[in-house]
């Protein structure tokens, strides 16, 4: 790039300001981020545990759940399957929206926004600097859960084939590329998520409101799902095809629908995110 | 681009996108709830028609007539008979008969004699009543103006028909050759195969299947249908209970074989008749042959019985397996979807005269998993070229292990094993978890090894089966289980094969080996899985012996499964991965354009708008800026701030200041006007706002983290290099102490104020603008402050600070500029404005006489202020004389002030409104 610097101060030239490792300490440093990352990684070992004394109790269930947790301690694939499926609903959702919602607000609602487009970082890059550093702390998240879960569950219960109550067990080579393959969609059917909460995060100065609102949205639109009486119009929602990763499961992968949730996550995450650039480069910052 | 039109966009853009929003909304809204036109109209009426041996038997059948409004060829359209599932009527084929005459066909659905609104009995596709009744049909549409014909009485008009509707088509087909063509799905060939099958390849009489048949039995039995809607069923004309709407024969042959088990010679010739098997020959229609693999009642071997029975006519037949029948249901999607298809390409060709010939091509499906998103079933379609019947295209043998076992029959068949669940039909889930359960000791296992390579069974597997009985009769249940790593076993579909033994010896030694031929199945057994070859005494879904047993059974080990490779079908869906690549590329190439347009606006900025100004830190010139809600927060102010210079803006609160000093960061757009930092037009993110150090409303930092730490990430922020920052000045300037460690959060007001001055004065910014910087501070610190200041403005660097006390400015600043309500009430030299004015505060003992006085010296203008205060405008008269004129007069004088421009203006604006302007 040949921006020639002189308009701005001796070595100040747009493109270098706000680099993105400055923002990832910047974020790293945060309370929040700290507890979110570390209780991710805690889950896995919370579930362990759980299953280690939840034992012996429920001799008279034989229900759903126990062969659900039965599978789940059936070696350190299905352990890690297990804790995606049971975060994927909710605490991915909440931990997405918070890194994605509050990283914009949260400058806002300190008052240092206004100091960081001041020096001046342009508009455009303090924004795709948020998203980017926000997105990475998302996957961080994301894998620490997976990882932490694949090595506490192989370590305990050993490294055996992928199973499943609706398909034929997979053996653990393609079994662990399935098990990222479905991290992968989890992540991409985030994006909804993180368009979302981003969205709201430039659009308000309260980081509780853009957090709590893109998580409310994402429920509205999972009840709005169960509706059926929608007919069609719910292909529309963006949580329609959010359990698709379960196609991943059967024998030969389902992915058919795996690609509507892709298209539809991408849609609604560029639209989120066009909007909210569109949005932060013309609005006046008041904050 | 100017800064009106950008200003004002966001509200009319909101309004458009809110706009856009609703409309799109209100659309879908209304796209979901309209009704489509339908493109075809429909009547119903009762049509009698000559039935019986003798056609002479009056029926009155119930029926609806669809006709396409859109005729061409004369406003002729060919036909489509489209026949009813047993228990059905008229209604229950109504989607299949909209779409087809949404398609251009004339379609004819009726009630079938026996069930709904249509009078008759129930004959069980009697090629004398039913077959009958619909050949009147025929001859009643031949006579309708609006269907085609290809003689006098014979109209163009294919056959379709489900199950019990699918045997009359074949019937028809086969006893009238008006036909053109006919799609029979789900139905059988020989009900006496279907109603007593016997897999084993003896001539001894299968075994009853007594679930099914009294399904079937209950559902003509029943007077009222549950498909007739609120329609009143005609009284039941037979006396008999048991029977129901059936004709007589019907029911004492059901009765017959019920009870026993054992039919006779009358029951199996009635169920022959009611059987397309004897005129297959005769159909001389193209055929178009659906049949379901989930299907405990029909079985893929009654397609092909039917299959090789037309195809030896020379008649074009085609076969399509579907994953549903009788047991699955209508199956997924993607298979509704291919039978839909491949049944409008067989009319539109045979019936209609359009499109190529079809090809008689082989398509089936098989179960790939679960759709994660409605829980129905995913299949994959697949085609082969030629239809391999139910010994597949290939075949492969595995070795079954086992010893000779004794299994025992129960008394009554009780309790018995469960294989499916007829007649709650729709239950596609049971084929993945299973309903099996058999009973122990009334079963015998034999086990292959796991399998080395997955086998896509496509037929019927064969075994060879030798038994023993001390009766000299068994009734045995032969089923293949595929049996997974886990050991968890799924029987295919719930399809048993029920084998009934004659003759045999009491000892397993003297046994023969006999083939049994088990259902014919669609399935993938994966590598690793094992297959499990069930003998067992006791079905729940089949009658079994009375009296209880106890049999001797081998299996020998070679199970035969036969093979095909089928060509996937391409899915329809694939085409959403197009999709998806668009949509990335799409994306993509968006981005790339936006970076670019960016890049060339980044590059207009970085050169001076205006040269002459490149030397002077600040110039504003006819600043306005108007909220969208119509507020005018700075009406015009001008002004300019040179090097060297301390310029303090000075105004009430709300006077603008704040509105200003945000304008020249970047961070709100002006409605009119310009600011111009060293001959560079401000717009947000403009590169020489580096050149410029703020403080606006107040400090914004990181509360979690220390002084220090706040000071180092934002300059880590401006990506200028370290030693830029003159870090220790600021430090200085600061003048935290140790509290620099401390985190934010625990400052004071004051100290964060000091911490924002600091951080302001990084890297010693030419143009430094600070509001309100002793805002919190102790008086020491504000002479500190001012020192500060002072000298900062040295070295060609400028100050702009903006306050609402006259002190402050007074004190600290070289010029002023004061404001109110937006605009500019006095500008320039501090020196210039707080010189002495021509006005002076007198306080008097006696006002009346002190104006008086005053009046006779010539001033210009005397106000009164408070109840002993004047303000004179002297106009030359030196305050001595005034004085001395007074005090002459015997007004006694308190106090005389001498006042100051820079007072006058600030209190003459403050006096007009002490309530302030509001928050600006």
């Amino acid at each position: 790039m040949s921006v020639q610097t002189e308009a701005g101060a001796v070595g100040y030239r747009p493109s270098r300001t706000m680099p993105l490792w400055a923002e990832v300490r910047r974020q790293a440093s945060r309370r929040r981020t700290q507890l979110a990352l570390g209780f991710m990684a805690l889950l896995p070992l919370i579930i362990l545990v759980a299953f280690e004394f939840g034992g012996g109790e429920d001799d008279e269930g034989g229900g759903a759940f126990d062969s659900l947790v039965e599978l789940a301690t059936s070696g350190g694939l299905n352990f890690a399957l297990f804790c995606l499926a049971v975060s994927a609903g909710f605490l991915l959702v909440v931990v997405v929206a918070l890194f994605c919602g509050d990283t914009v607000a949260s400058e806002a609602s300190w008052g240092s926004l206004r100091y960081l487009l001041a020096i001046p970082v342009p508009r455009v890059r303090l924004l795709a600097v948020k998203l980017i550093v926000a997105l990475g702390y998302s996957a961080l998240a994301l894998l620490t859960m997976t990882v932490t879960a694949l090595i506490a569950g192989t370590l305990r219960y050993g490294w055996h084939p992928l199973g499943s109550t609706v398909a034929a067990e997979i053996a653990p080579g393609p079994g662990l590329l399935r098990l990222f393959a479905i991290v992968g969609y989890l992540a991409v059917s985030m994006l909804v998520v993180a368009g979302l909460a981003f969205l709201l995060g430039v659009l308000t100065d309260a980081p509780l409101g853009a957090v709590g609102g893109a998580v409310m949205l994402w429920i509205l639109s999972s009840i709005l799902d169960q509706i059926t009486a929608l007919g069609d119009l719910r292909y529309l929602l963006p949580t329609h095809f959010a359990d698709a990763w379960q196609g991943l499961l059967s024998t030969p992968a389902q992915s058919d629908d795996l690609v509507k949730g892709a298209i539809s996550a991408v849609a609604y995450a560029t639209l989120c995110w066009g909007i909210a650039f569109w949005r932060f480069t013309r609005k006046d910052v008041t904050s | 681009m100017s800064w009106s039109s950008r200003l004002r966009r966001p509200t009319r853009g909101r309004l458009v996108a809110g706009a856009v929003t609703l409309v799109i909304l209100a659309g879908l809204v209304v796209w979901a709830a309209l009704p489509d036109r339908v493109g075809w109209t429909q009547r119903d009426q009762m049509i009698t028609v000559m039935s019986g041996p003798q056609r002479n038997e009056s029926v009155a059948l119930d029926t609806r007539l669809y006709l396409p409004r859109d005729r061409d060829r004369d406003g002729k359209v060919p036909a489509v008979l489209l026949a009813h599932g047993f228990g059905g009527t008229k209604l229950s084929v109504s989607d299949d008969a909209e779409s087809l005459a949404e398609r251009g066909y004339a379609v004819l659905t009726y009630t079938a004699q026996g069930f709904g609104r249509s009078g008759g009995q129930i004959h069980l596709d009697s090629p004398d009543y039913e077959v009958r009744d619909a050949q009147g049909l025929l001859d009643w549409l031949a006579t309708r103006p609006e269907i085609q014909t290809d003689a006098a009485g014979d109209p163009r008009v294919g056959v379709v028909g489900g199950s019990y509707g699918g045997a009359l088509a074949l019937m028809l087909a086969g006893q009238d050759q008006r036909v053109d063509a006919i799609v029979p799905s789900i139905t059988w060939n020989d009900l006496t195969n279907v109603f007593l099958p016997q897999s084993a390849d003896t001539s001894a009489t299968g075994v009853f299947k007594k679930g099914w048949a009294g399904v079937f039995f209950g559902n003509g039995g029943a007077p009222a249908s549950l498909d007739g809607g609120g329609e009143a069923p005609p009284p039941v004309p037979t006396g008999n209970p048991a029977c129901g709407r059936f004709a007589a024969d019907v029911c004492a042959a059901y009765l017959d074989v019920a009870t026993t088990g054992q039919p006779d010679r009358s029951t199996i010739d009635l169920l022959r008749r009611s059987s397309p098997a004897a005129t297959l020959g005769q159909i001389k229609a193209p055929t178009l042959l659906i049949q379901g693999a989930v299907d405990t009642l029909f079985p893929l071997s009654e397609g092909d019985a039917n299959a090789r029975g037309i195809a030896a006519a020379g008649t074009p037949v085609r076969v399509a397996w579907f994953t549903g029948g009788h047991d699955g249901g209508a199956g997924p999607q993607t298979d509704q979807d291919r039978v839909k298809f491949l049944t409008l390409q067989w009319l539109d060709h045979y019936v209609k005269g359009d499109g190529g010939t079809p090809s008689d091509s082989f398509t089936y499906s098989r179960v790939a998993g679960f759709s994660a998103t409605d829980r129905g079933l995913v299949t994959n379609g697949y085609s082969d070229d030629t239809y391999p019947g139910l010994n597949g295209t290939g075949s492969t043998r595995l070795e079954l292990q086992g010893p000779a076992q004794p299994i025992a029959n129960p008394p009554n068949g009780n309790p018995g094993a469960i294989s499916s669940l007829p007649g709650t039909g729709g239950r596609l889930s049971q084929l993945l978890s299973g309903v099996a359960a058999d009973i122990p000791g009334q079963f015998a296992a034999f086990e292959t090894g796991a399998v080395s390579t997955p086998i896509n069974v496509v037929g019927s597997p064969t075994v060879r089966l030798r038994a023993a009985s001390p009766t000299g009769e068994a009734t045995l249940f032969v089923k293949l289980y595929d049996v997974d790593q886990s050991g968890a076993e799924t029987l295919s579909a719930g399809l048993v094969a029920p084998v009934r033994l004659t003759g045999l010896p009491a000892s397993i030694d003297q046994a023969r080996e006999q083939t049994v031929r088990l259902p014919a199945i669609v399935r993938r057994i994966e590598s690793g899985h094992t297959v499990r070859v069930v003998v067992a005494t006791t079905d729940q879904a089949f009658l079994s012996p009375v009296q209880p047993a106890t049999y001797t059974v081998q299996v020998s080990s070679a199970l035969e499964l036969p093979t095909v490779v089928g060509t996937p079908i391409a899915n329809p869906q694939t085409i959403w991965r197009y999709v998806l690549g668009g949509l990335l590329a799409l994306i993509v190439v968006g981005l790339a354009v936006v970076l670019l347009v960016r890049r060339r606006g980044l590059r207009r900025q970085q050169t001076p708008t205006d040269p002459e100004y490149a030397e002077t830190p600040l110039v504003v010139r006819g600043l306005r800026k108007a909220y969208a809600d119509g507020f005018v927060a700075v009406e015009e102010i001008s002004f300019t701030v040179e090097r060297g210079q301390v310029v303090g803006l000075l105004g009430p609160n709300g006077a603008g200041k704040t509105t200003t000093l945000r304008v020249l960061m970047g961070l709100t757009m002006p409605t009119e006007g310009e600011a111009m930092v060293f001959g560079h037009r401000l717009v947000p993110g403009s590169p020489v706002l580096s050149r410029v150090g703020a403080l606006v409303e107040g400090p914004g930092f990181l509360p979690h983290l220390t002084g220090e730490e706040n000071l180092r990430a934002y300059w880590k922020a401006t990506g200028r290099p370290w030693e830029d920052a003159r870090f220790d000045e600021a430090l200085a300037i600061a003048g935290l102490g140790d509290s620099i460690h401390r985190r934010t959060k625990k400052y004071s007001h004051g100290m964060r104020q000091r911490l924002a001055i600091a951080q302001a004065m990084l890297g010693l910014p030419e143009l430094l603008v600070l509001d309100e910087p002793t805002d919190g501070l102790d008086p020491p610190q504000i002479a500190e402050m001012r020192r500060v200041l002072k000298r900062y403005a040295t070295d060609g660097r400028a100050v702009l600070v903006s306050s609402h006390l006259l002190a402050e400015v007074e004190q600290t600043c070289t010029h002023a500029v004061v404001v109110n309500k937006g605009r500019i009430v006095a500008s320039g030299p501090v020196e210039d404005i707080v010189g002495d004015s021509p006005s002076v505060q007198l306080e008097v003992s006696d006002v009346p006489a002190a104006e008086r006085v005053l009046s006779e010296l010539g001033v210009r203008s005397v106000l009164p202020d408070g109840p002993s205060g004047l303000i004179v405008d002297m106009n030359g008269t030196p305050r001595s004389e005034v004085v001395a004129s007074l005090v002459r007069a015997g007004v006694d004088v308190d106090r005389v002030v001498p006042r100051r421009r820079l007072e006058d203006a600030f209190l003459a604006l403050v006096g007009e409104s002490t309530a302030g302007s509001g928050d600006r």
